[in-house]
């Protein structure tokens, strides 16, 4: 899709919401505090609070609900609705929903029901494998450039802003032009074109944390810059990361969508999501719903579902920021 | 401010390198891409085109032949469509620009009343229903929404037509008006979902204020408030997140033109990524990267006038 491009949350200051957010959560932490729920001496875990600041936000936890449902669905679902996804029947294209096929069949003849499950392997697969890749880079390089902090820090962060300044639907449009997409090289091509708002944020934390006296601390016990990274900038900026990483997974799958649709996804045999939508709407005029609703609705649905995830996640790390 | 402009020209300088190596990274030769495979039977011929083209030097020299052509307005030349990407980005560029600008002050006239309303009544059912609608649209596939733009306004009540003005020029724009209102709304739509997030955290952020608390206690109305105060400190964050959100807006371009077949550089793109025409790819890069550095500069620039808290001052 289109937003592919879009910095899940911008960047100008870290989290244009943050600070309203925080001052959201204020009243029922205070009112947590003060009714004495925390008794002296053993306060609750930083975690715990964040945990129930998440727990609280239902739109957060049907999130969840739905992305452990699709995961089901993808992985254990073709088990259960053992469907023909490999030969094609072209005496059985198009057929409307029925008892036999719940939700129809394709062009091609394939289940849509049994096609949504093994499609969605591929959509889920790339979007949270994309996700991840991007933001181990995007910590690596954020850290690392606000750590070290100089001249170093300045030219690695305007890498950043070039590569930002171009869209990512366009990079990856050239590199997916050059390459046969496979599974592997569109994961990669995702990740590398979407680490850079992870590297803005983490450097923004490595800015902060660099000073800290733990990290000082370390540092006069004649402790190294990789140690001081890994093991002390980058864990304590896992509360944004997380945050980024699940807005990331709902761009990457908007952004193998989009590279469906122009037809730089992945190639046939295998289909994702928006190759199923992008086949589906040239039906359009004939009226077979069921090629395109479905596959539409997979891909809405589990992008929103990211998307809330995301901002109770927002919301439960905003609790931690506020006791550092 | 001499500083932010500094680093303007070297994230300048940096996108042109940096699309350009990734361009060299192709495999292939252009001298055969261009000249077809039978090109290989005929090494002369490759060494001929090369040497005329310079692809005979080593890559930094070439780099800066097209870094120095690029400075004096030339941006290349498009062997598979036979023009110069100067004279295809005349044709093409105004269209995208009027399709983009449309599109996102059309959503700053929707996002921003909505973000405020939103941000006012906070967790109430106008703040949901307007979330519900933004998350849709965030989430819902570029092209699906204008498949069914053109499914429902074009072809169940054919009140538009299903596709972009066509033709050469800019002017076909303002005779085929009917024609540009679908691709803008689907544009429009997207944009707004964007936009109205930020606005309303960024309203959120403004009401805990301080100075929101003085003005009540001092008896401004709750309109004035927000009008007066609010509105105005909450729209210095959005300037500088428009120079942000502009490739993203570029991307959605990308995706309603081709669904529109609305012939602007987005479509180019696109087309010129399926033909491998390199040289089209590079100049659109180049000018859409252009356009997001600058934008950010004078929004940064804006943001500094407005807001006199911030100072760029040279360190």
């Amino acid at each position: 899709m289109s937003l592919a491009g879009l910095p899940p949350e911008p960047v100008p200051s870290p989290v244009p919401g943050a600070v309203g957010l925080v001052t959201a959560v204020t009243p029922d932490t205070d009112a947590a505090v003060a009714a004495g729920m925390l008794p002296a001496g053993k306060p609750r875990s930083t975690f715990r609070r964040g945990l129930e600041v998440f727990l609280e936000n239902k739109l957060a936890v049907t999130g969840v609900g739905i992305f452990v449902f699709f995961i089901l669905f993808c992985f254990v679902g073709p088990h259960i609705y053992v469907t023909n996804q490999l030969t094609v029947n072209f005496a059985q294209e198009e057929l409307a929903p029925s008892g036999a096929h719940l939700l129809g069949t394709d062009a091609n003849g394939f289940d849509v029901l049994g096609r949504l499950m093994v499609a969605g392997q591929i959509s889920l697969e790339v979007g949270i494998a994309a996700a991840l890749l991007a933001t181990v880079v995007g910590v690596l390089w954020g850290a690392i450039a606000g750590y070290i902090g100089g001249f170093v820090d300045a030219f690695m962060m305007r890498i950043v802003d070039a590569m930002l300044s171009i869209p990512t639907l366009f990079l990856a449009l050239v590199v997916v032009s050059m390459v046969t997409p496979s599974k592997p090289v569109l994961i990669l091509v995702i990740a590398l074109t979407s680490w850079l708002t992870t590297s803005r944020l983490v450097r923004g934390e490595a800015l902060s944390l660099r000073t800290r006296d733990y990290v000082q601390a370390m540092k006069v016990m004649g402790g190294g810059n990789t140690r001081a990274v890994l093991r002390h900038i980058a864990p304590n900026a896992v509360g944004t990361i997380m945050v980024n990483a699940t807005f990331q997974v709902a761009d990457a799958i908007a952004l193998i969508v989009a590279l469906s649709y122009l037809g730089l996804g992945i190639r046939p045999p295998q289909q994702d999501w928006g190759g199923m939508l992008s086949d589906g709407v040239q039906y359009v005029y004939d009226g077979y719903w069921w090629l395109i609703i479905p596959a539409g609705f997979c891909i809405v649905i589990v992008i929103a579902a990211a998307i809330f995830i995301g901002e109770g996640l927002r919301d439960a790390v905003e609790v931690r920021l506020q006791r550092r | 401010m001499i500083r932010r402009l500094l680093q303007a020209i070297v994230v300048l300088l940096l996108v042109t390198a940096i699309t350009y190596a990734l361009l060299r990274l192709i495999p292939g030769n252009v001298a055969v891409a261009v000249m077809g495979p039978t090109a290989y039977r005929n090494p002369a011929a490759i060494a001929q085109f090369d040497r005329v083209y310079g692809f005979n030097h080593p890559w930094y020299y070439q780099y800066w032949l097209w870094l120095d052509h690029l400075v004096h307005g030339n941006l290349g030349y498009s062997w598979k469509l036979n023009q110069s990407v100067a004279s295809l980005l005349s044709n093409h560029l105004p269209k995208t620009v009027f399709l983009v600008g449309a599109s996102i002050i059309l959503a700053l006239i929707f996002a921003i009343p909505i973000g405020v309303l939103q941000a006012v009544r906070r967790n109430k059912i106008v703040d949901h229903f307007f979330n519900g609608f933004s998350t849709i649209f965030y989430a819902m596939p570029a092209f699906l929404l204008g498949i069914l733009l053109i499914l429902i306004f074009a072809i169940k009540f054919p009140i538009f037509p299903p596709e972009g003005p066509q033709g050469e020029g800019v002017a076909v724009l303002f005779t085929n008006f009917n024609a540009l209102i679908l691709p803008i709304a689907s544009l429009t739509l997207i944009t707004i979902a964007l936009f109205s997030r930020y606005m309303r955290s960024s309203v959120l952020d403004n009401l805990t204020e301080d100075y929101v608390r003085t003005a009540k206690a001092k008896g401004a109305s709750e309109r004035r408030v927000l009008l007066r105060h609010v509105l105005r400190n909450s729209l210095i964050p959005i300037a500088t997140l428009l120079g942000l959100l502009l490739p993203a807006v570029f991307a959605g371009a990308l995706i309603t033109e081709s669904v529109f077949n609305y012939p602007g550089m987005g479509y180019l793109f696109f087309q010129s990524a399926l033909n491998q025409d390199y040289p089209v790819l590079l100049g659109i890069t180049v000018v859409v990267a252009v356009a997001t550095v600058v934008g950010s500069l004078l929004a940064d620039i804006a943001y500094a006038v407005l807001d006199p808290r911030v100072r760029y001052v040279s360190q």
